[in-house]
């Protein structure tokens, strides 16, 4: 069976956790931009943990479903119907065969994650499913969805309803603190500048992506003008000449020359990719201890909460 | 060598200052002795010019630990030989009908056709790194007198195989993107195949040379103009 997609709304991309070990190919991550969201997608439907997903940015994805099953949409609030009824988010939903599923578009944050019992059946290449369209790698042709794309899936007849408590849910903001590691050429950035950098408020340009968020604020000066090209790890904030921060995310390139003041907590990237143009950023440094502690407790929160059950 | 924080997962080892074989050839020795010093720990590795960036799970292990284990295994490596590695040699069709910028090139150089395709093809390039998009490797260095700065306004569509040189590096593009280096042939050789094993016919630490063929060559080995 299949999940038939009927509109691919604005992007829509197949992703597992992302693809690791290939970066001396020059292959890139991909996978969720926020995988806390995508890890309770998985939970809920209680799939392994880096099953395949849609990643739907910004909304208006529509499919129908060619068998009966169960699918679960988390991550950014949109509006789900299902044959036209609303329907909740964060909750194990029943599709029937010739079902339609509805997306509408995002009203607060802008991915949200739409996962099936057991995880669309995708297979990997360079040993992941994810969809990195600039590499043409991933998903089903190493692009975004399209319309008349099926989506394969296995037919599941009973499944636990779970969903998760308002509550626990994550809130959606229309701002973002970056709890920053300082680190690379951290040190070719002048205390001045790094206060700069910390103290004031940085706003999503429209240049924003799967690669990178660009910022615009108060230009941050170096002391170097480029570097040798190294190794970019997720969440680097890379400052190029113009002195415009950008924070380096899932889709970028694996080596650059520009030089960078650290890099940006995982867990607050997600909270980034949630953002759209004109949203505010701030930056505070936090020692890698604390950046330890914070991955281990976002991780435990998320294996060990209650989840709850609706009968039937 | 120097350590510093990269991210929350994440170290970077500097082996050296400036683009050398000697120094690409202790980021190569480094990127090994990481991989056996850090074991199952070990999330990816970006070998570059002088510096290799660590990345590891930071649910298994910690900075303390692999900061750790990445000094004292540095501390043993043997000073590499640079002669390590393989040679592979890429066909290159040198024409103006695959290469916009050679004619120019050429005549802002005041050197003939011939001559830039001489120096281009008559020495022997290293892999120091590979990035901006897979398959794509960074070989240097380009022969000084055909060291040309990237165009003022980058094309909207290099084609895949196109050979191009950026200052003292040379490169071959292994799909077709956008890009601004001076574009002097093409290469039938695929630098980038997902299907094949390896995909890549070069690996960081590699060397390479260019052998100069003919059109007729060209499209024997599957080139297209």
């Amino acid at each position: 069976m299949s999940l038939r997609v009927t509109q691919p709304g604005v992007l829509s991309l197949l992703q597992d956790r992302g693809r690791f070990g290939r970066h001396r190919l020059g292959l890139t991550n991909g996978g969720p931009l926020d995988p806390t969201a995508f890890s309770w997608n998985n939970r809920l439907l209680q799939n392994p943990p880096g099953a395949t997903c849609i990643e739907i940015s910004f909304g208006g994805l529509q499919l129908e479903a060619t068998a009966e099953t169960y699918i679960c949409l988390t991550g950014a609030r949109m509006s789900l119907t299902v044959n036209g009824s609303e329907r909740p988010g964060w909750e194990v939903l029943r599709v029937g065969e010739g079902d339609s599923i509805a997306l509408g578009f995002a009203e607060s944050g802008c991915r949200a994650y739409l996962g099936v019992a057991g995880g669309f059946d995708i297979a990997p290449s360079f040993g992941s499913t994810a969809t990195v369209a600039r590499e043409h790698v991933g998903g089903l042709r190493g692009e975004k969805l399209q319309a008349g794309d099926e989506l394969p899936c296995r037919p599941v007849t009973r499944h636990r309803r779970l969903y998760l408590p308002e509550p626990q849910r994550p809130r959606y903001h229309d701002s973002a603190t970056l709890r920053v590691i300082p680190g690379y050429q951290e040190r070719h950035f002048s205390r001045l500048q790094q206060r700069r950098l910390y103290s004031h408020t940085y706003r999503v340009s429209q240049q924003s992506d799967r690669m990178g968020y660009r910022l615009e604020g108060p230009a941050i000066e170096c002391g170097i003008e480029g570097i040798l090209s190294e190794g970019i790890c997720h969440g680097a904030i890379q400052v190029p000449p113009d002195g415009q921060p950008i924070v380096l995310l899932n889709d970028r390139q694996t080596i650059g020359g520009y030089p960078k003041i650290g890099s940006a907590l995982s867990l607050d990237c997600a909270q980034l990719a949630q953002l759209g143009p004109g949203a505010s950023v701030y930056f505070t440094p936090i020692s890698q201890h604390t950046a330890h502690n914070a991955l281990h407790l976002a991780a435990h929160y998320i294996d060990a909460t209650n989840l709850a059950e609706r009968a039937g | 060598m120097e350590l510093h924080v990269a991210g929350e997962n994440a170290l970077i080892l500097y082996l050296g200052k400036e683009t050398s074989p000697a120094v690409s050839a202790r980021v190569q020795a480094a990127a090994g002795a990481a991989e056996i010093a850090l074991g199952e720990d070990l999330i990816d590795l970006v070998p570059s010019y002088a510096s290799l960036l660590v990345i590891y799970d930071a649910l298994r292990t910690d900075h303390l630990s692999v900061g750790r284990r990445l000094r004292e295994s540095m501390a043993t490596l043997d000073a590499p030989a640079t002669g390590e590695g393989r040679t592979v040699t890429l066909p290159v069709y040198y024409d103006p009908e695959v290469g916009a910028d050679l004619e120019p090139l050429a005549q802002s150089k005041g050197l003939s056709v011939d001559e830039v395709i001489a120096l281009h093809s008559g020495c022997e390039y290293r892999v120091y790194a590979i990035g901006f998009a897979p398959g794509f490797a960074y070989l240097g260095e380009v022969d000084e007198r055909i060291a040309a700065p990237r165009l003022a306004t980058p094309r909207q569509r290099v084609p895949r195989g196109a050979v191009a040189i950026a200052d003292r590096q040379t490169a071959i593009y292994p799909a077709p993107s956008p890009g601004g280096w001076n574009l002097i042939g093409r290469c039938p050789v695929r630098m980038f195949d997902p299907g094949a094993e390896p995909p890549m016919p070069v690996a960081v630490g590699d060397r390479v040379r260019f052998e100069a063929i003919g059109r007729a060559r060209f499209l024997a080995l599957g080139g297209e103009v």
